[in-house]
């Protein structure tokens, strides 16, 4: 039985994993409607980071104020959707359940389906509405929990081939910041001063030789601490421009090797770059370069800026091929705080 | 007019449905289980036994807080969302008073919830005319600093809820002088009791808005306005 027995095929899609409530409403799986997202970045840029139970209370204050703003702007009503689909995991719990609270509630008052997402796919789902996909297809998913590669050889299939075995790639980068006295999240910043120095202080590249498509970042993080500390205990300046370049040099670098070697042996058609650390210049430019240079016939599909952070369309996109699978979810549905792909 | 209430505030978890002031059903649990996994399918459950849908609904009732930070979080998201997309009246009943209406004691009636680090939330309340009337607000205090103020009331006191017995022997000490009681109420979580309270009330203004009352500030929070006396209330949260 499929979910589309109305008119449109609508979803009403919702996401509140981390510290951004979002609701959208997406038509045919590529058309965003509307995308509602309330940050809550001004709130934890006071406590350097986001504090959980903070972030879970601005959801509750937001949840309906998205709601209804994203069914307003998309103008549709309750009576034309074909679905509501849910972040269910990874993420932080109290936030995933504001979210899901809510999305159990409306699919309860108006008998619609449930569909529950897992955030990692509705990031690469994001590249959705730049292109259609074509498989088989790599995503790098580059984010502040996660760094991952992953494989999918058709809509709803994903296989984690390659993943950081210590920190992902943003939790570095806001490290680093840290460092540098640089106000949360420090990522936009970190890659704007990359722009502006030159690659002075060598910093390591992990794991570049080895066979797999893991990653690793810790050492990197810690070399870039260690070299801070180092330079104040000597009294001496660093050189905060040539640092991020540096710094971000060996990320770019790292993650566009691996990531080329594993689109040339899957021989994939598309690369998807998916997560927060997606809406990054340098890695962007790397990888434009890499596939021109390497693996012109690889397409590379990059999603506007906006839909690289966490933001509902994605998980709307991501819904409309996971409900053709009929996954489905009951009034059960918790949150899966460790959700990853099986 | 029908009556939907949930209690999530607590461990336990209450669910009623309430007709015309006539009590249809309700749902306890006193099992410490996970409210996400049990509320809507309990509420699911309970109106299909009954034949009500969710478009029957005229009025959601929740316990607002305070109380465990997550629980008021998963009843309150669940009323509101059901009361604003339904186009119904929301109405948010104290949890402490949900506690206290189950008292029938002519004194004063105080729940006491463990907030931890030897604080409650509690409030003291007391039937005036047929009608449960808060004489002292809903607060988050240090149990020493609660007792002293009690202490000063000229009413006998009644202590209520299952966390009594965690400061019962602190109660007795500081109360020796005093007529009082100190006892637990075995129904303390009573979802036809917050149904009522609810029926009596004005209904929200403002449904989209609704919080819980969690009459405590985050921890993080709290240290970061002591080190920031000066800053005026600014939007922490941005549409992007």
């Amino acid at each position: 039985m499929s979910v589309w027995t109305k008119e449109r095929r609508l979803i009403l899609a919702v996401e509140s994993s981390c510290d951004e409530t979002s609701v959208a409403v997406v038509e045919d799986g590529n058309q965003i409607l509307s995308n509602i997202v309330a940050s809550q970045i001004p709130s934890h840029q006071r406590f350097g980071g986001v504090v959980p139970e903070v972030a879970s209370r601005h959801h509750v204050e937001q949840i309906t104020l998205c709601m209804k703003e994203a069914l307003t702007q998309a103008e549709v009503t309750p009576a034309d959707l074909s679905g509501v689909a849910v972040t269910y995991g990874p993420g932080l719990v109290g936030a995933l359940l504001v979210g899901i609270s809510a999305a159990k509630a409306f699919s309860f008052a108006h008998d619609l389906p449930l569909i529950p997402i897992n955030h990692m796919a509705g990031h690469i789902y994001a590249a959705q509405f730049v292109e259609d996909f074509q498989f088989p297809l790599m995503a790098l998913l580059v984010s502040g929990g996660h760094t991952e590669l992953v494989y999918m050889k058709e809509h709803g299939s994903y296989e984690v081939i390659g993943e950081t075995r210590d920190d992902a790639a943003g939790e570095a980068y806001d490290k680093v910041g840290r460092v540098l006295g640089l106000p949360y999240p420090s990522g936009k910043k970190i890659d704007e001063m990359a722009h502006e120095g030159e690659d002075t202080y060598h910093f390591p590249r992990a794991m570049l030789k080895e066979d797999n498509y893991d990653f690793s970042f810790s050492g990197l993080k810690s070399s870039v601490i260690n070299t801070v500390h180092n330079a104040e205990q000597r009294g001496e300046e660093i050189r905060p421009f040539d640092l991020a370049t540096s710094f971000q040099a060996s990320v770019v670098e790292v993650l566009v090797t691996k990531t080329l070697r594993a689109c040339k042996d899957y021989q994939v058609k598309q690369l998807v770059i998916a997560g927060g650390v997606a809406a990054n210049k340098g890695l962007r430019q790397g990888l434009e370069l890499g596939l021109k240079e390497q693996q012109p016939e690889v397409s590379l599909i990059q999603p506007p800026l906006k839909l690289c952070g966490d933001n509902a369309a994605m998980i709307g996109a991501c819904a409309f091929y996971e409900s053709q699978k009929e996954q489905l979810a009951d009034m059960y549905l918790n949150a899966e705080p460790s959700l990853i792909f099986e | 007019m029908k009556i939907l209430s949930i209690d999530t505030s607590q461990q336990a978890l209450g669910i009623a449905l309430v007709e015309d002031g006539r009590p249809v059903a309700s749902y306890v649990s006193l099992v410490n289980k996970n409210h996400s996994i049990r509320l809507m399918p309990g509420i699911e459950c309970l109106m299909k036994e009954h034949g009500w849908s969710a478009k029957d609904l005229t009025r959601v009732v929740v316990a607002e807080g305070p109380g465990s930070y997550t629980g008021i979080r998963i009843g309150v998201t669940t009323a509101k969302t059901l009361a604003w997309t339904l186009g119904i009246e929301l109405v948010g009943v104290s949890s402490l008073a949900a506690i206290a209406v189950n008292s029938q004691f002519s004194g004063l009636i105080v729940p006491l919830c463990d907030a931890r680090r030897n604080n409650v939330y509690t409030g003291a309340y007391q039937w005036q005319n047929g009608e449960l009337v808060s004489l002292l607000p809903d607060k988050h205090i240090s149990l020493s600093a609660w007792l002293e103020e009690l202490a000063e009331q000229d009413l006998p006191v009644q202590f209520i809820g299952v966390d009594v017995p965690v400061f019962e022997d602190t109660i007795h000490e500081t109360f020796k002088h005093k007529q009082t009681e100190a006892h637990v109420l075995t129904n303390q979580l009573n979802p036809l009791g917050l149904a009522y309270l609810g029926s009596l009330k004005t209904p929200e203004a403002d449904v989209e808005n609704f919080t819980p009352k969690y009459l405590k500030r985050v921890e993080a929070e709290e240290n970061w306005l002591k080190n920031h006396p000066d800053v005026t209330k600014q939007e922490y949260v941005k549409r992007i």
